[in-house]
């Protein structure tokens, strides 16, 4: 037992390494990107032509297999952006940083899907895009926070600071996010009807599909993340290799201006 | 002790003297509250069905300007670098000046909601609870207001930025604090499981702020 965690833990502390982990995600990514494409294919084949049409909902409910989904990878996105930030915060892994910088305009792209699908869905069902119930507010929020995240980001230029900085703001959110959900949630619970939207089972023939579009999109998820990180691992690369020529050649033109 | 009661004095004395981020605040209060009838229309009943969440957002906002105040000065001068250095552990450094940024600017505008629910068609024997809720659900405020203020600290455009990062922290506050005015007002008095969580939800932000606010100051101190 514990040889194989000391196993997993030489693997992490080497992924840790930028090298490394070029090395390994150039050999993973086209894997991920190729099961994804099947498991989209055969789930929105699925969702489409298989599945039976919901009795109270008809045709609208093929929007569960976007809107679900999406739901689940906007929360997962934070979590990887919390676990990123305080894995920078207390072991300094320069990696870390990365990591979190790629995954919130990922994380805010996929919650805009889900709050869009969502309302789209919303629409035919209950008459109305928006509603202010519990989870549409609490996505709503999370939203908020990944725009947060980003604007923060971007105002700070010195980039340590900045990855620092954003984490900090980014575990603050991770222990405010349940006390504004459960305010919510105790708000509704007081003053408005509690919200009769969430039906009480799921059959199977939605089940399957669901999760086969629930795992392709997780697997499309660290695709693009795997992706990003590698683009900002040449963006760091190149802007310090620039900085490294700039400095060589004021170097040499002191020699030179030294040795007449 | 002694020297966090001198900062307390010191940062109490200059935001008096300087004067100007209180004023800002209680006239952006009352110019917002007078907007609002305008814009809808002074249907009284209506208004004063709306009293509370409006009352509560106004003091959201106007409390939300002078946030970026907080470390401001202190750090354009230099004073906060000192601080670092001095014997007082940043975290005591961050709760002397949510304190500070509490009775200058939380309590004086807690004080002028009842007279902004005085437009807002509300009797003068509602006043009390509404007072009472502001000055509890005001330090949370002030002391998650530190977070955003040192996050945003010495950004150009950190003042536009702060309300984007600190809103989304207020809600709690804010859906407390409706509900034990609304609870008293409309709900024949039920409004004591509010006042409570309202009280809950100020002092965990009293207990747990000052360590994210002091941490994002070290960073963007060094």
């Amino acid at each position: 037992m514990r040889n194989l965690l000391g196993r997993i833990n030489g693997w992490i502390d080497r992924l840790a390494n930028p090298s490394q982990f070029l090395k390994f995600s150039s050999k993973v990514l086209p894997w991920l990107g190729g099961l994804a494409l099947i498991g989209f294919s055969i789930g929105l084949y699925w969702a489409f032509f298989k599945t039976p049409l919901d009795e109270e909902m008809g045709q609208t409910v093929i929007i569960m297999f976007v809107h679900v989904p999406a739901a689940w990878i906007a929360q997962m996105a934070y979590a990887l952006i919390a676990v990123s930030s305080f894995g920078l915060l207390v072991w300094r892994h320069p990696l870390a940083d990365v990591s979190a910088k790629a995954a919130a305009p990922l994380g805010a792209v996929i919650t805009f899907l889900c709050l869009g699908t969502g309302s789209i869905w919303g629409r035919p069902d209950w008459g109305t895009y928006w509603q202010w119930d519990l989870r549409m507010t609490s996505v709503l929020v999370l939203f908020l926070l990944y725009l947060g995240l980003i604007a923060l980001r971007n105002a700070i230029e010195e980039e340590v600071q900045a990855g620092k900085i954003t984490a900090i703001l980014a575990l603050v959110g991770v222990i405010l996010l349940p006390v504004i959900k459960w305010s919510v949630e105790w708000q509704q619970s007081t003053l408005h009807q509690p919200a009769g939207i969430i039906r009480g089972y799921v059959s199977v023939e939605f089940l399957i599909p669901l999760f086969i579009m629930a795992f392709s999109y997780t697997l499309l998820f660290f695709y693009l993340h795997m992706k990003a990180m590698r683009a900002e691992i040449f963006r760091r690369r190149t802007i310090s290799q620039q900085r490294r020529q700039v400095r060589e050649f004021s170097s040499k033109e002191e020699q030179n201006l030294q040795t007449p | 002790m002694s020297s966090f009661l001198a900062l307390l004095k010191r940062d109490i004395h200059l935001s008096m003297k300087e004067g100007g981020t209180l004023g800002i605040a209680l006239g952006f209060n009352l110019i917002v509250v007078t907007l609002l009838p305008l814009g809808i229309g002074p249907d009284l009943n209506l208004l004063n069905q709306i009293a509370p969440g409006v009352l509560w957002i106004t003091l959201l906002l106007s409390l939300l300007l002078s946030l970026d105040r907080i470390f401001l000065t202190d750090y354009e001068e230099g004073t906060l670098e000192l601080m670092t250095l001095g014997p007082l552990p940043l975290e005591q450094v961050v709760i002397a000046k949510a304190i500070a940024h509490w009775l200058c600017v939380g309590v004086p505008l807690s004080f002028m909601t009842p007279v902004l629910g005085l437009l807002m068609n509300l009797s003068p024997g509602q006043f009390g609870i509404l007072t009472l809720a502001a000055l509890i659900g005001t330090p949370a405020l002030s002391f998650l207001g530190t977070i955003g203020a040192a996050l945003t600290l010495g950004l150009k455009r950190g003042g536009l930025l702060l309300p984007l990062l600190i809103l989304p922290f207020f809600i709690p506050t804010l859906i407390f604090g409706v509900s034990t005015t609304t609870g008293y007002l409309f709900a024949s008095g039920n409004y004591e499981s509010s006042l409570a969580l309202l009280a809950a939800i100020s002092i965990g932000s009293i207990v747990l702020a000052p360590f994210p606010a002091a941490w994002a100051l070290r960073v963007n101190l060094n």
